[in-house]
């Protein structure tokens, strides 16, 4: 049962290998990577329901007792973001089947697609926090390569900017572990909970949790540092950027969740977060408004997204951590699918650029339902998982008596609505512009199953998917909601984390 | 000692922003390489230096009361190192194909992300 845990970095792991095998032979290497994420999301699933039943999983590396080896663990948390990791790789890796040139396959795309998954898996279930550093390097230098997959003039641009921030952005995370070392002698989560909780935060400590939250806030692109995500999103392939949306930037707001309510859980750093995360919304979201392009506008949705999964982290209540979880799951599938859906417009359309694209409501209605779903549940319209997702975080907030995070809550969501109207009035309901389409933006016609608005089934069946998800988790939030919640009890009451890594014998 | 790699370490620290904060690309993926030698200097000097001792010992100098280096932190230490020499290589690979694409290798002129 323990080595359940280790499947979701395994399962990347072999796929990655054998595509690389495999890479020159494209069939060969579509499938192996198609079935490999395939794999990874039965497993998460599988492993999700144990922990569901069974309470922490933890599985300790080469059977080196903690805190001197490094455990894996699986919580609820833990396993709720590998599921959705599972349901992201799976959606990308369809998607990109067709929508990924096959240059760029030749180049290795679904090696490098799993070494990120595997990266991402690693990074949520590491109970160790140098391990979360070694995990965010391995996805981060995936998502180098992948960024600049293609060498485009704009995607080189685009990464450099990337490139550096993130490496600064390490740097910090190490600085801040170093020290925390340094004064409390241990780096395993569970340990690092337990020694802090009986003895006061000395100067030290405050620091590195400084130095932390600077580096996951860069990671997460919260309020002063997201400058880097909307210049560098919309440049990469399609698929390669509906990845990232879905799922690089809520790494950071898990490793927040983690370090800041198991390890530190001190107020003042709770209310910076909350600050961070009422300005986060604001200007993610105003940034929004004003742009013309589609991955644009939505890359800076991202940003004003990530502020409500840290209003509920700042607010810290059971309630809020339910809803912060809940959240940060719906807005990486919302946030996925409206990413694919810009992708197939710009396949049949050329352009992503909201000028040059219209009228789609008459040739793709079926496409515009796919968009009109997910935009809504992104601003939080009844019955779609937005709505449940930004109730429970209201109602967190009228509790807990923040009610100008609330307000700003409130505001931003109209403001999403009225910037996915944006969408909708021009690239659907607007005239529709005859744009030339060069041959190398449009995907070469080949011999494929085709389905509802002349669309690849591989299109379809992501869109289905995440919409289905999306849908699913609006009506039915019962299910899930609980299993978040188990996720908040585990987070606020650390001694059964600890217990479960420290004490568990071999 | 820790006083004065502290010293060191701010030195590298302020080096390596100030290099960053320049206009060239080579002198950004320098400044990167001095604050990775920043970072790596202070997390091997943050538990403290232990001056001639072993990392590993047997079981029974263990026991016998000898004092021991921190292996944890060496073993850190090397992990950094290795991480930062795969990624620096990485950054002089985009760099020369920064180079290449933009035909410029200042920063401020880099401007084609919008599309």
């Amino acid at each position: 049962m323990k080595s359940l845990v280790i499947l979701p970095i395994i399962i990347p792991l072999v796929t990655a290998s054998l595509t690389l095998l495999f890479r020159r032979f494209q069939r060969m290497q579509k499938g192996l990577g198609l079935a490999g994420s395939i794999a990874l999301f039965a497993a998460s699933l599988v492993l999700a329901m144990n922990v569901y039943e069974k309470g922490i999983i933890v599985h300790h590396v080469g059977n080196w007792p903690a805190p001197y080896g490094i455990p894996l663990v699986a919580d609820a948390l833990a396993s709720i973001m590998i599921i959705l990791t599972g349901l992201i790789g799976v959606s990308v890796a369809t998607f990109s089947l067709k929508d990924i040139r096959s240059g760029e396959f030749q180049f290795g795309f679904m090696p490098l697609f799993h070494m990120l998954l595997m990266g991402v898996c690693g990074a949520f279930l590491t109970g160790d926090l140098f391990n979360l550093y070694v995990w965010f390097e391995v996805l981060l230098i995936a998502s180098f390569v992948l960024m600049t997959l293609g060498g485009r003039r704009p995607q080189i641009e685009g990464s450099l900017k990337y490139v550096t921030i993130n490496l600064l952005a390490s740097m910090f995370l190490l600085c801040g572990v170093g020290i925390l070392y340094g004064k409390v002698g241990t780096l395993n989560l569970a340990d690092l909970s337990h020694k802090l909780s009986i003895s006061p935060h000395s100067q030290l400590v405050t620091s590195s949790a400084m130095l932390l939250l600077v580096a996951f806030s860069i990671k997460s692109a919260a309020f002063p540092f997201f400058f880097w995500l909307p210049d560098s999103y919309h440049t990469p392939a399609f698929s390669v950027s509906a990845l990232f949306a879905g799922l690089l930037t809520k790494v950071g707001v898990y490793a927040m969740i983690r370090t800041f309510i198991l390890i530190y859980r001190d107020d003042i750093s709770l209310l910076i977060i909350l600050v961070i995360a009422g300005l986060t919304m604001v200007i993610g979201v105003f940034g929004a408004v004003i742009q013309k392009e589609i991955r644009r506008l939505l890359s800076f949705h991202i940003i004003s997204q990530i502020g409500y999964s840290l209003m509920g982290l700042g607010i810290a209540s059971r309630l809020s951590l339910t809803a912060a979880i809940f959240f940060t799951f719906h807005v990486a599938v919302a946030k996925a699918a409206l990413f694919l859906v810009a992708a197939t417009i710009g396949h049949e359309k050329g352009s992503t650029a909201l000028e040059k694209v219209g009228g789609l409501y008459q040739t793709h209605p079926w496409l515009s339902l796919f968009f009109v779903l997910p935009a809504l549940s992104l601003a939080g319209l009844p019955p779609l998982s937005g709505f449940a997702a930004k109730l429970a975080l209201i109602q967190a907030g009228l509790k807990g008596h923040h009610s100008l995070i609330v307000f700003i809550a409130l505001f931003v969501s109209i403001l999403t609505l009225y910037s996915m109207a944006k969408i909708w009035t021009m690239a659907f309901w607007g005239p529709e512009q005859n744009v030339q389409i060069t041959r190398s933006e449009k995907v070469r016609p080949q011999k494929s199953v085709q389905l509802f608005d002349g669309l690849s089934i591989s299109f379809w069946i992501p869109l289905v998917l995440l919409t289905a998800v999306t849908l699913g988790i609006g009506i039915f939030a019962e299910p899930l909601l609980q299993f978040c919640q188990q996720a908040a009890d585990t987070l606020l009451q650390p001694a059964i984390y600890n217990q479960a890594v420290l004490t568990e014998a071999r | 000692m820790e006083s004065l790699l502290a010293i060191v370490i701010g030195g590298l620290f302020t080096a390596g922003f100030y290099s960053m904060l320049r206009r060239s690309m080579v002198k950004l993926v320098i400044g990167l390489m001095l604050l990775s030698h920043a970072t790596n200097l202070l997390i091997f000097t943050a538990p403290g230096l232990t001056r001639g001792k072993p990392p590993l010992m047997k079981e029974e100098e263990i026991a016998s009361g000898l004092s021991y280096a921190d292996p944890l932190t060496q073993a850190h230490t090397l992990a950094v190192i290795v991480i930062s020499f795969g990624i620096i290589a990485f950054t002089m690979v985009l760099l020369l194909r920064a180079y290449r694409t933009c035909k410029t290798s200042d920063t401020d002129k880099m401007k084609g992300t919008a599309l």
